[in-house]
């Protein structure tokens, strides 16, 4: 990809410091369903991603941000200043769908201009700014056609620079990846990367696919059923969920409720060793099924908890196998690639030695 | 699965109510166009009063769709868009007209219109006239259409993607600047063929006009005039000549609004 103009910042960029978006118990009630009491801080020039399943009301976040969405209470502000009831068009914020929302009607370049007229910023500047754009994202050999006959990729981008051209304070981005075929989905995730990298504006990107946030994000927040259940860096949630939900969430099978005892947790009467005593009020144990290691022979305890189970199932998941081991009351899930399946030459019912590294026990 | 072949009784039940009802929409009409010996539609055509009444109610039902457009389209957008308490109830009074028997129209509007009314009272000195006029017609024809355009046009919103307005107003777009660049490009086919429902609908009313106005004559008056003073025989070709009309107009509409092949 060609490099753009060298100095994007220079022309349209000051530094800015302090929080870009700021949300303070926004709350929406809706027909079946409630936003509760969010509560948001992002940085300016952040890669914010707002992950959770199907139906827990990102996109009710996002376009609450946008202006598009009816708040029943709480405050908004952006850029130091409280947009809560402003209209969309004086927020400044651009937005990008999962189905593009291209004007049907209109050409790639009438699409791409649409906003233009409203800006205050100098036309030669805004102009410069969106062939940029256009170039940047290799749009110029498509700019005269019909938006109809374009590839997913290519709307994608369309919408992109689209957003971009009018120079919003925050670009929201509402699930940009999920409509597309899985190879425009790396193309269009690394366009997202590069151009945050130098366009240097908020993206507040909702997604519910955790790949997407630890390729992209830099802080994350988890919105479970209309409430957020932890926000921080993405390698912090990933490595550090708070609840149960998210240690699911972030791919974790093995989250048990457990009871501690200095540097011990017990789970169901199962004793594991921890690597340092957890802090205080942790009820739940989480392990990755990855970190959990299958043996045929005991191997030594060194900073291992090793105990005796037996194999109860295993499932076939297609790139990977999926092994329940059972000790005492305790049910672990494990993964294991075709090959080692054979090699470790495992059924059910078979005896193993199941271990765990202490670090690779997380608390919360 | 042997035999795969076999039709479902279905499908002949299918094809039975299917050409029943083509037949028995189809069979008088083409009757009646054809019963009508040539030099019979060409005297009626030479009549003036014949032309003036079908002009009347070409101009009368245009009108009505004018004002259905102008009055109706903002609140078509509305329904469309916005969820309100009493919306249902709004819709159903959108639909009264379509239930009300057409003589009944007439007589509710002529009520309001005359001297013992207040509103009938001010109209007159302002000088609008319902009994017997133009005005009056075009009134008793925007009531009677208005209920179709409001719910074509309200269907033409609804297609559009809600999502589209968003991202203009995102864009620094007003409301209103948001209507004229995106909803109405994109409606205007709903909007054209809501007006044409809407004439439609107008220009085959007879039972409210003819309390309102029975002069100046619309051509379906005219045409029960016609019957009820000489019979069949003389009131077969002005309905053809109303028919023919129509639909050349009907059509030439109906083809201007159609995708074209390119957009489909």
């Amino acid at each position: 990809m060609p490099h753009v103009v060298s100095s994007f910042e220079d022309l349209f960029f000051t530094k800015r410091e302090g929080s870009m978006i700021k949300i303070e118990s926004l709350r929406i009630e809706l027909p079946g369903f409630v936003l509760k009491d969010v509560e948001l801080s992002i940085q300016d020039g952040e890669f914010f991603t707002l992950l959770g399943p199907t139906g827990a009301g990102k996109t009710l976040v996002l376009e609450s941000i946008a202006g598009v969405a009816p708040i029943t209470s709480g405050r908004i502000w952006v850029k130091g200043r409280d947009i809560t009831h402003l209209p969309p068009e004086q927020r400044g914020i651009g937005i990008v769908y999962q189905d593009y929302a291209l004007f049907p009607h209109l050409s790639v370049l009438e699409n791409i201009t649409y906003g233009l007229r409203y800006q205050k910023a100098d036309p030669q500047a805004s102009k410069k700014w969106v062939r940029a754009l256009i170039e940047q994202l290799g749009l110029e050999p498509l700019v005269r056609r019909s938006v109809r006959y374009l590839s997913g990729g290519e709307k994608q981008r369309v919408s992109l620079v689209r957003a971009l051209a009018v120079n919003p304070s925050v670009l929201l981005l509402d699930e940009p990846l999920s409509a597309l075929d899985p190879n425009f989905r790396e193309d269009i995730r690394d366009v997202l990367k590069k151009l945050h990298q130098e366009v240097k504006i908020t993206f507040l990107m909702v997604t519910h696919d955790f790949a997407d946030t630890l390729f992209l994000g830099q802080r994350t927040a988890i919105l479970n059923r209309g409430k957020i259940e932890q926000v921080g860096s993405v390698s912090d949630v990933f490595e550090r969920p708070a609840t149960p939900f998210v240690a699911e969430f972030v791919g974790m099978k093995n989250v048990f409720p457990a009871s501690f005892e200095g540097t011990k947790a017990i789970v169901d009467g199962l004793e594991l060793r921890l690597e340092m005593p957890p802090g205080d009020r942790k009820s739940y144990v989480a392990i990755r099924s990855e970190d959990i290691i299958i043996s045929k022979d005991r191997i030594s305890e060194n900073g291992m908890n090793v105990v005796q189970g037996k194999i109860a199932d295993i499932i076939d998941r297609g790139l990977f196998h999926e092994v329940t081991l059972k000790t005492g009351k305790v049910a672990f899930k494990s993964m294991l690639s075709k090959r080692d399946l054979f090699s470790l030459n495992l059924s059910e019912k078979k005896d193993v030695y199941i271990a765990i590294r202490s670090s690779n026990i997380h608390t919360f | 699965m042997k035999d795969k072949k076999r039709i479902d009784p279905f499908f002949w039940i299918a094809i039975f109510s299917t050409v029943t009802v083509v037949i028995f929409i189809l069979f008088p009409l083409i009757e009646m166009v054809v019963q009508p010996s040539f030099q019979d539609l060409k005297e009626t055509i030479q009549d003036p009063d014949v032309v003036r009444s079908i002009w009347l109610s070409i101009y009368t039902a245009g009108m009505a769709g004018l004002i259905s457009f102008i009055i109706g389209t903002p609140f078509a957008y509305l329904l469309a868009r916005k969820e309100f308490p009493g919306k249902k109830l709004v819709e159903s009074i959108v639909d009264l007209p379509i239930m009300i028997p057409h003589p009944v129209v007439g007589i509710a509007i002529l009520g309001l219109a005359g001297k013992n009314h207040w509103l009938g009272q001010i109209m007159q000195q302002v000088g609008i006239h319902i009994m017997g006029t133009v005005t009056g017609i075009v009134t008793v024809l925007t009531f009677v259409g208005l209920p179709f355009y409001i719910n074509t046009v309200k269907t033409g919103f609804e297609a559009i993607p809600v999502r589209l307005e968003n991202v203009s107003r995102s864009l620094g777009a007003s409301l209103t600047k948001t209507f004229f660049r995106v909803t109405f490009p994109l409606a205007w086919r709903a909007m054209l063929v809501g007006i044409i429902m809407c004439c439609a609908r107008a220009i085959s009313e007879f039972g409210a006009v003819v309390i309102v106005a029975y002069h100046p004559m619309i051509a379906p008056v005219m045409i029960y005039e016609r019957f009820t003073a000489y019979g069949l025989k003389y009131s077969q070709p002005v309905a053809v000549w109303l028919i023919v009309v129509c639909l050349m107009l009907f059509l030439l509409l109906r083809i201007f609004s159609l995708p074209k092949e390119k957009e489909a």
